[in-house]
């Protein structure tokens, strides 16, 4: 074992490692929150409910179905989609030419309901969901030892991060979303369902929330709060990155979680409030955020 | 020859608001197959309104659009779209987050038989140049123009509605734009025109209908222009 500035190699690459593994998850909700922001311009504060949905269906699916965590993977993200899809068309239809304050407060008490609603059913006390056996146990890398399970998340939130990213700048597919989240209603005379990509954008976007619960639910239990105590940070990595960029949001979310982990090991008093106080920052030289457009 | 029995867009008795503000009181105004017509009046008689109308995008319309004998008064904008109808906005509409490929190419096709990619680089050879420029907003005012065009004509829309493609263009740019309106009427393209520039107008129009407060106040064929000049100073207010 060796040491860096005067840390132990350990646990200096310890508390990299869990910054990275929670800058996935920053990473994976800013992005799912910026896509549907730029389509829908409607701050979704149901985004923790939905993450937190989507671990507990997959709580059901293996409890109830015996469906394993591969299957969740790809099931769990269609079935939370779904459940946006829905929320869509019952409410948030009807907002899109009010302010911004409307969409936030309906989804703030989505949240709330949902929230509330396994919470009642469920305590607050959390839920296990195991680690899939493929990826039990760990590896020891030399300078530090790697849980499987962990490095997984890691990679494949990276893996989703990109895909997305590319989707959205690189395909015909993005090119409607990118022009319809300019002008709507050009991109609709063009001979485009605008109203339907919009339901299909949010579905995606909370579809992204429901995937990151699942892949959280080994590491964090899963409980009826999961989502809201994720969801504060979130909103701070988008403040900090700015609302509308989608590389933006990745990058941040992953860089804050590296820089919360470096915290904690040099000062750890700090670790909660650091990203509070560069979002102050960052709120103070650069108000749209250091990825963000100005309106 | 009755005037419908060749009409490709019929427009009649369309009425528009922007929220309580009524701005087109009774449009009437036939277009007829592979014809060029330019409407024509002065700022804020309703031109663009009327436009938009056809197109769907005003959403609080009345009265009656038909392409082809199709009604289109209640169809949503995509809906129009795809029943044949392509739209130039006045503002041009290129979008920022798009390169110049990713704006030339956005509009889908919604009938078989527009334009293939290099006839439109025949029209517009500086367009191919600036294929690989970056942001669609970073060419200049006349490129945005034939890109802006150009995008249309891949879809295979037969009638374009262009909203003053010479709006704050050099003259030699006006040019080239009146040179492509020709071209793609001779092609068989049938094209709704909105200018307020008549001398523009003049060289590519078969017919000319005058809008004033949101009504068509005056119609007459290119060959009546000259007749017509002194009304039409007093229309537009030149
Ligand atoms: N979005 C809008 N909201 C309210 N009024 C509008 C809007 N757009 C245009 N108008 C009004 O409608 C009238 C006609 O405008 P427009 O059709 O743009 O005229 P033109 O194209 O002939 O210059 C004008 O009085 C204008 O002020
Ligand atoms: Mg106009």
């Amino acid at each position: 074992m060796f040491e860096i500035f005067g840390v132990p190699s350990q646990a200096l690459f310890g508390q990299l490692l869990l910054g990275l593994i929670n800058g996935s998850f920053y990473a994976l909700l800013s992005l799912g929150l910026a896509v549907i922001f730029g389509m829908l311009n409607i701050i979704n504060f149901a985004h923790g409910a939905q993450y937190m949905l989507g671990a507990f269906t997959a709580f059901f699916l293996l409890q109830y179905l015996g469906w394993n965590y591969w299957v969740s993977l790809l099931v769990v993200p269609i079935i939370v989609g779904i459940v946006g899809i829905i929320i869509e068309r019952l409410f948030l239809q009807w907002l899109y030419k009010l302010d911004h304050l409307y969409g936030l407060l309906l989804t703030f008490g989505l949240a709330l309901v949902i929230e509330g609603v396994f919470r009642n059913y469920f305590g607050s006390s959390g839920l296990p969901y195991r680690v899939p056996d493929q990826l039990a146990g760990g590896r020891n890398l030399g300078f530090m030892y790697l849980p499987n399970y962990r490095g997984w998340v890691i990679a494949f939130s990276l893996v989703v991060c990109l895909a997305t990213w590319f989707l959205i700048e690189r395909t015909k597919l993005g090119a409607y979303l990118r022009a319809a989240t300019e002008n709507p209603t050009l991109v609709r005379a063009f001979g485009i369902n605008v109203p339907r990509m919009i339901t299909l954008t949010y579905g995606f976007g909370v579809g992204l929330a429901g995937l990151a619960g699942v892949m959280a639910a080994p590491i964090y239990n899963v409980s009826p709060q999961m989502g809201s105590n994720l969801i504060i940070i979130v909103f701070a990595v988008v403040v900090i990155g700015g609302m509308g960029s989608i590389m933006g949001a990745i990058v941040t979310g992953f860089a804050l979680g590296l820089i919360e982990g470096l915290t904690k090991v040099f000062f750890p008093e700090a670790s909660n409030t650091a990203i509070f106080v560069i979002m102050a920052i960052v709120l103070i030289i650069r108000p749209a955020g250091l990825f963000g457009r100005t309106a | 020859m009755s005037e419908t029995a060749t009409a490709l867009l019929s427009v009649k008795g369309l009425e528009a608001w922007y929220g309580e503000s009524h701005i087109l009181h009774g449009v009437d105004f036939d277009v007829r197959e592979g014809e060029v017509l330019t409407l024509l009046g002065r700022n804020g008689a309703g031109k663009t309104t009327t436009l938009k109308s056809i197109m769907g995008i005003v959403s609080r319309r009345r009265g009656s659009v038909r392409l082809e004998g199709n009604e289109l008064i209640a169809r949503s904008s995509d809906q129009i779209a795809r029943a044949g109808i392509a739209f130039c906005p006045e503002e041009r509409g290129i979008f920022a987050s798009l390169n110049v490929e990713e704006n030339l190419l956005l509009p889908p096709q919604v009938r078989p038989g527009g334009l293939s990619l290099d006839q439109i680089y025949d029209l517009f050879p500086n367009l191919k140049e600036r294929l690989g420029s970056s942001q669609g907003t970073k060419l200049s005012g006349g490129e945005q123009q034939m890109l802006a065009i150009g995008r249309i004509l891949r879809t295979g829309a037969r009638l374009l509605l262009l909203d003053e493609p010479t709006e704050g263009l050099a003259p030699v740019i006006i040019k080239q734009i009146g040179q492509t309106i020709r071209t793609l009427k001779a092609q068989g393209f049938t094209i709704l025109l909105v200018e307020q520039n008549f001398r523009f107008a003049a060289t590519v129009a078969d017919r000319y209908c005058v809008m004033e407060h949101g009504k068509i106040v005056e119609r007459f064929a290119n060959s009546e222009l000259d007749a017509n000049m002194g009304k039409l100073h007093e229309y537009l207010g030149v």
